[in-house]
């Protein structure tokens, strides 16, 4: 029944099952009516068209920076940029919606790639310094997060705050710069087509050009790729500068799909949640579609549940970073696919 | 202006530079132990999180800091091991198994305080223990150096005590040497009889130690509580500082207070009334260019010997 070449998908499965049970056992020690939270964590999601709506919703950002770092993590770079960029591009997207007067359809395409471009721009910083002198791309990536947030959070403060709002939001944006809405009744919107185009895009580039390729060898082994002729500088560079405009496309779809003012006041934290969903899809751009699905239920599934119910919804962290350790364990289940390789080939252990 | 550069120049400032000093110099022992024995720690702003969780909670509840602080580096060891455990036996690849640890200790860490103290934010309702200050007898009345050096908390000196603990450890023990050589090449101490996985588990233990240790600082002596998110990157500042310090301990520790340095002086800055948020950032942009002058020094370095070797070749032939 199992066969050994579907091994890595039945380990993906077995590794949400187990995340799933332990959820339960959480749940179980800290809720007061365990089996009422159970219900409302996995049933809620989907009790409503609103709820679907939402799922649907959270999932878009997750596909972009979950694309953008599938990127990265296939050139072997682990960058978590993604982050601070997401932020800064919704500064940019959100400075362009207030304060440009356009027509309905140029304005949030203007703003989308201003923000985009931003993201470029600020992902090949670390690039080339990791590319040109293999700085740790890793420390500087997290440090641009904190230098960008601080950047982005006096712009919001000081140039953007709208005084006559309540809380520290920014004026409000032009609604010609906002995402329209796909599906009534929810507040899906025009961000889900562009990152689904998004996501076929990567995945040609990087199965079927020739610069995928190299990105691809870069990843597997860089000194066999640089032997072999390929500019390994160039192709990380390159690689970065396309993961930032993900992330800044993400950022900048995030803002005028979702807000009418700007009011990240921290992190919104979809970029490190990239790193998971790039996990989840095991680096392939096209899962990333389900990955990010599946994250986003769990998260609105925690959210319902702490609504609804008495466990807080960063009960969602503890399980993300068991998914993360056993998804991303060799060994993990590995005596099982040996036992199906014996079995195919008819060795009897 | 005059205000600040009188202050800059104080024994204040130079207090207070060993004061935010203590916990990046903690993370950068963590790193630094782990990275000799070849297995990098990636974990450690997540560590030190929980340690600095756990010491709260422990020291509310047993009514002694340090009780609190035993636990908090109880936990910390703990989260060294499940890291050393899922990497050397599953295979998990180390980053990837650093970002989870991570992961869990922000959201984690918030989900625990929340059950323990109904709040999400900080753990103002719990009455946690703090570690005592000490003022050390003859140092502190030295005029200048006095005011300096004494009155620190005492993790403070427990840490500069560990400067000197961990370079006689790499420098003069076996397991030092063991380490060492297993960060070198790991299989040729394997062929020499070295437990390669044994070693590099128990350097992640030590490494655990030291964020832990920096972990209960944060929240029992730099301040008396606990909030959300309090580390605020300085594992990462940790590890950018072993990097910088070229792996070697005295280098590690001048690192680490150059960053004390860039942090107290961002403090500093806050008399001038420039925007708060863009002088927070200040600790990680020193961090970034520090790690770039050190990697294109580095990479030059490497050129050089390769030109070198180069001409050699060809005066040879």
């Amino acid at each position: 029944m199992f066969k050994a070449k579907h091994f890595e998908k039945i380990r993906t499965l077995a590794v949400i099952l187990i995340s799933l049970l332990l959820t339960f056992v959480i749940i179980a020690f800290v809720s007061d009516n365990p089996l009422y939270t159970i219900a409302v964590f996995l049933f809620e999601p989907i009790s409503s068209v609103s709820h679907i709506g939402n799922v649907v919703e959270m999932a878009i950002p997750l596909m972009f920076t979950g694309l953008s770092v599938v990127l990265l993590f296939r050139t072997n770079m682990f960058n978590l940029g993604a982050e601070g960029i997401f932020y800064f591009a919704g500064i940019v997207a959100s400075t362009i919606a207030i304060h440009v007067t356009m027509s309905a359809w140029f304005h949030p395409i203007l703003a989308i790639l201003a923000g985009a471009i931003t993201g470029a721009l600020l992902s090949a910083i670390p690039g080339i310094l990791k590319a040109k002198w293999n700085v740790n791309e890793l420390v500087t990536s997290l440090m641009f997060n904190s230098i960008l947030f601080g950047i982005g959070l006096y712009f919001l403060n000081y140039k953007l705050r709208d005084p006559q709002a309540f809380a520290n939001s920014s004026y409000k944006m032009q609604p010609s710069a906002l995402l329209h809405n796909l599906i009534p009744g929810t507040r899906i919107h025009t961000g889900l087509i562009l990152v689904i185009i998004s996501i076929i895009v990567v995945h040609y580039f990087v199965y079927r050009t020739k610069w995928g390729y190299e990105l691809r060898m870069t990843g597997s082994n860089r000194s066999f790729a640089e032997y072999s002729g390929i500019n390994t500088t160039k192709v990380i560079i390159i690689v970065h500068l396309i993961a930032g405009f993900l992330a800044g496309m993400g950022g900048s779809v995030e803002v005028l799909g979702m807000y009418t003012r700007f009011q990240w006041t921290a992190l919104p934290g979809y970029g490190l949640d990239g790193a998971l969903v790039a996990l989840l899809a095991k680096n392939n751009p096209l899962s990333v579609i389900g990955a990010a699905l599946f994250l986003a239920y769990i998260r609105i599934g925690a959210n319902q549940m702490s609504i609804l119910s008495d466990v807080p919804s960063e009960m969602i962290s503890i399980i993300q970073a068991v998914i993360i350790l056993l998804i991303s364990a060799e060994q993990f289940l590995k005596f099982w696919k040996t036992r199906m390789l014996l079995k195919e080939a008819g060795i009897r252990e | 202006m005059n205000n600040f550069m009188h202050l800059l120049f104080s024994t204040d400032f130079a207090f207070s530079v060993l004061r935010v000093m203590t916990p990046i110099l903690f993370a950068a022992l963590g790193a630094l132990i782990s990275n000799k024995a070849g297995i990098v720690n990636i974990g450690l702003e997540g560590t030190m999180l929980v340690a600095a969780l756990t010491g709260v909670i422990t020291s509310a509840y047993s009514g002694s800091a340090w009780v609190g602080l035993l636990c908090a580096v109880l936990s910390g060891v703990i989260i060294a091991a499940l890291l050393g455990f899922f990497t050397l036996k599953f295979k998990t690849h180390i980053i990837l198994g650093g970002i989870a640890v991570n992961m869990f200790a922000s959201g984690g860490t918030v989900f625990i305080l929340y059950l323990v103290s109904g709040d999400k934010g900080a753990s103002t309702s719990l009455k946690s223990g703090v570690l005592p200050n000490l003022h050390i007898p003859l140092i502190q009345d030295i005029p200048v150096l006095g005011p300096i050096l004494s009155g620190h908390n005492v993790l403070t000196y427990v840490s500069l005590v560990a400067v000197a603990g961990l370079y006689y450890l790499l420098a003069k023990t076996p397991l030092g040497l063991q380490i060492r050589a297993v960060g070198e090449n790991p299989k040729a101490a394997q062929s020499v009889g070295v437990k390669v996985n044994r070693i590099q588990f128990i350097s992640l233990l030590i490494s655990g130690f030291f964020a832990s240790l920096g972990g209960a600082y944060m929240s029992m002596g730099y301040l008396s509580l606990f909030t959300r998110d309090m580390t605020a990157g300085r594992g990462w500042i940790g590890i950018a500082a072993e990097a910088v310090g070229r792996s070697t301990t005295i280098g590690t520790f001048l690192s680490a207070l150059l960053f004390g340095a860039a942090d107290a002086l961002a403090n500093a800055l806050q008399i001038l009334k420039l925007p708060a948020e863009l002088i927070g950032t200040t600790p990680y942009i020193v961090t970034v260019i520090a790690l770039m002058v050190y990697a294109i020094s580095e990479s030059k370095k490497k050129k050089r010997k390769l030109t070198k070797a180069k001409l050699k070749e060809t005066k040879s032939s």
